[in-house]
């Protein structure tokens, strides 16, 4: 049991509080999007309404405070994932962004034809596609960590996987298909063995639980706002300053140089050097003051309060006949998928909604994990801690009330 | 649930439960594989035509049930028609989805796939089979359509 008071934070999400097709709203599709909290909605639309302004620029006081709030939320991500320095975080559009950037300033300029990606089975297609893209532009080989059948990475013959060819290990801390926690600090220290660098997908982990990336020794760490309850379209990246440094910018424009003549351009310092053109920057506030809701929370609590959910829903889940839950790793976040026998996922997400319980059906963007287990799609619950013990009840009636009607 | 009932009706139970012409035709002379990325769902359709009758049509495949139920109330509808019946067929049963004004004679039994027009994300699964035989009588070779 946590220690949160679960009315009192529901008060914070005014979204939770409505009828769907008659019943109370049941949002278990967080691992998709996570919902807002006012103070969240407050901090951006504060911002449109009194400090509105380009960053970086004007001379002008509006200007000045825009680019105070801009990098100060800058700061709260350094802090939130313990980088060493605000110039190690970049703000990007979100995770996926982030991998793209990585795969094309850092992996491409050193890639050979032949050398090697090492990615995983679990894998979200925003760390599969970038890196097939740049095998297309390199002809480097993408090579695949397989899984196991409970959902784990199968990691008997990892440390031969890591050869003298393999320029990255691009890994996801948390799979979003079936919530698998991987073993992301022992496999980055065998990476690092071998002078082999370390990307970490967290987008499935930052909302759940602490990261610290000097802890996991990650090079690389990327991450979206919109599922740890801040906007859409804003995301970070945390790179080590070093290979920040010597990396070339991705995209070019405004706001990313220090001068510019037909001759010759400098390029401006970081992180600004990765931050061409006009940011996010009602989403970079939003995003600052969805870590400062965390705090206030307790990244501690919020982390219990999942647990505790994903324990009894799991417990539930199981004493039902005819429902299979995929994915069982020991280490899991707040996701849970599942099959109900003779019902196909999407008929189950129709059914779902009829009765207000909100859930992901279908391949969550993970095609291989699909395959792996030969399924089309799964329906997928996934908590917040702004979630409750009840709302567990509305899952599994709603698992009930799916298997009479196909009964 | 009564939105569901409508929805889910035991038409659509039955034939997602024991799908009709669910089967490959040896010699068919139309194929398509239809394919719908956003749920997996994945089928494919067979259709022997014989001059601008359509002798036999079948499918193979796997989906949600309306998809399913669809494929199979689609193949025992087109079975014997001409390509002219079969497509004034089709224009019924997508307008019906849309829930606009359609010739109930045409429709007959497949009026019971105009229950997904109250459910949008739903209507891609019950039209899926329509295009892919539409795409199999178009075409001389293999196609392939996706919904997405």
């Amino acid at each position: 049991m946590s220690n949160l008071n679960i009315n009192a934070i529901r008060a914070d999400f005014p979204i939770l509080h409505q009828q769907v097709n008659g019943h109370p709203l049941v949002y278990l599709d967080n691992a998709a999007s996570s919902q807002k909290p006012r103070q969240v909605i407050d901090a951006i639309s504060h911002y449109y309404l009194h400090d509105n302004a380009n960053i970086h620029r004007g001379v002008h006081q509006l200007s000045q405070r825009a680019t105070d709030l801009y990098d100060a939320a800058r700061s709260k991500v350094r802090q939130f994932l313990n980088a060493r320095s605000d110039k190690e975080i970049i703000f990007t559009r979100g995770a996926t962004e982030a991998i793209n950037l990585v795969a094309q300033s850092f992996v491409r300029p050193m890639l050979q034809a032949g050398d090697e990606i090492l990615i995983s089975h679990l894998e979200h297609h925003a760390n599969i596609v970038p890196w097939q893209i740049l095998c297309e532009q390199t002809g480097a080989k993408l090579k695949v960590i397989p899984m196991t059948d409970s959902g784990e990475l199968e990691l008997t013959n990892f440390d031969a996987m890591l050869t003298e060819r393999t320029k990255i290990l691009a890994i996801g801390h948390v799979s979003n298909a079936l919530g698998t926690i991987n073993p992301v600090k022992s496999m980055a220290a065998k990476a690092h063995a071998k002078n082999i660098p370390v990307l970490i997908d967290g987008a499935q982990a930052v909302p759940h639980m602490q990261v610290d990336v000097q802890d996991l020794d990650a090079d690389f760490y990327v991450f979206s706002g919109h599922k740890m309850f801040a906007p859409t379209g804003i995301g970070a990246l945390y790179g080590r300053e070093s290979l920040l440094n010597a990396m070339p910018p991705y995209q070019g424009g405004g706001d990313m140089i220090l001068s510019v003549s037909f001759d010759k351009t400098l390029y401006n310092e970081l992180p600004y050097k990765f931050e061409a053109g006009t940011p996010h920057i009602a989403g970079v506030i939003g995003l600052g003051a969805a870590i400062d809701y965390m705090w206030q929370i307790g990244i501690d609590n919020i982390a219990a309060q999942e647990h505790h959910l994903l324990e009894i829903a799991t417990r539930k889940i199981e004493a039902l006949p005819g429902v299979k839950i995929v994915g069982t790793a020991a280490e899991k976040a707040a996701v849970l998928s599942f099959m109900i026998d003779g019902v196909h996922p999407h008929d189950v997400g129709t059914v779902f909604d009829q009765q207000g319980v909100a859930i992901r059906t279908g391949h969550h963007c993970a095609q291989p994990v699909m395959e792996f287990y030969d399924i089309p799609a799964t329906a997928r619950a996934s908590f917040a801690f702004y979630n409750s013990e009840e709302e567990v009840d509305a899952l599994i009636s709603a698992i009930q009330k799916t298997q009479e009607l196909f009964a | 649930m009564s939105d569901l009932r409508e929805l889910y009706q035991q038409v659509i139970m039955d034939h997602n439960k024991r799908p009709r012409n669910f089967r490959e035709i040896e010699h068919a002379n139309h194929l398509a594989h239809g394919n719908n990325p956003l749920c997996g769902d994945k089928l494919v359709v067979y259709v022997r035509l014989e001059g601008d009758i359509i002798e036999d049509v079948s499918f193979k495949g796997s989906g949600c049930a309306i998809s399913v139920a669809s494929a199979s109330l689609m193949t025992e509808a087109l079975k014997g028609k001409s390509i002219e019946q079969a497509q004034a067929i089709y224009e019924q049963v997508h307008k019906s989805m849309l829930g606009e004004k359609t010739d109930r004679s045409l429709l007959g039994k497949l009026e019971v796939l105009s229950g997904v027009k109250d459910f949008p994300a739903r209507v891609k699964c019950a039209t899926l089979s329509w295009h892919t035989v539409h795409a199999a009588i178009d075409s001389d070779h293999d196609v392939s359509i996706s919904t997405e």
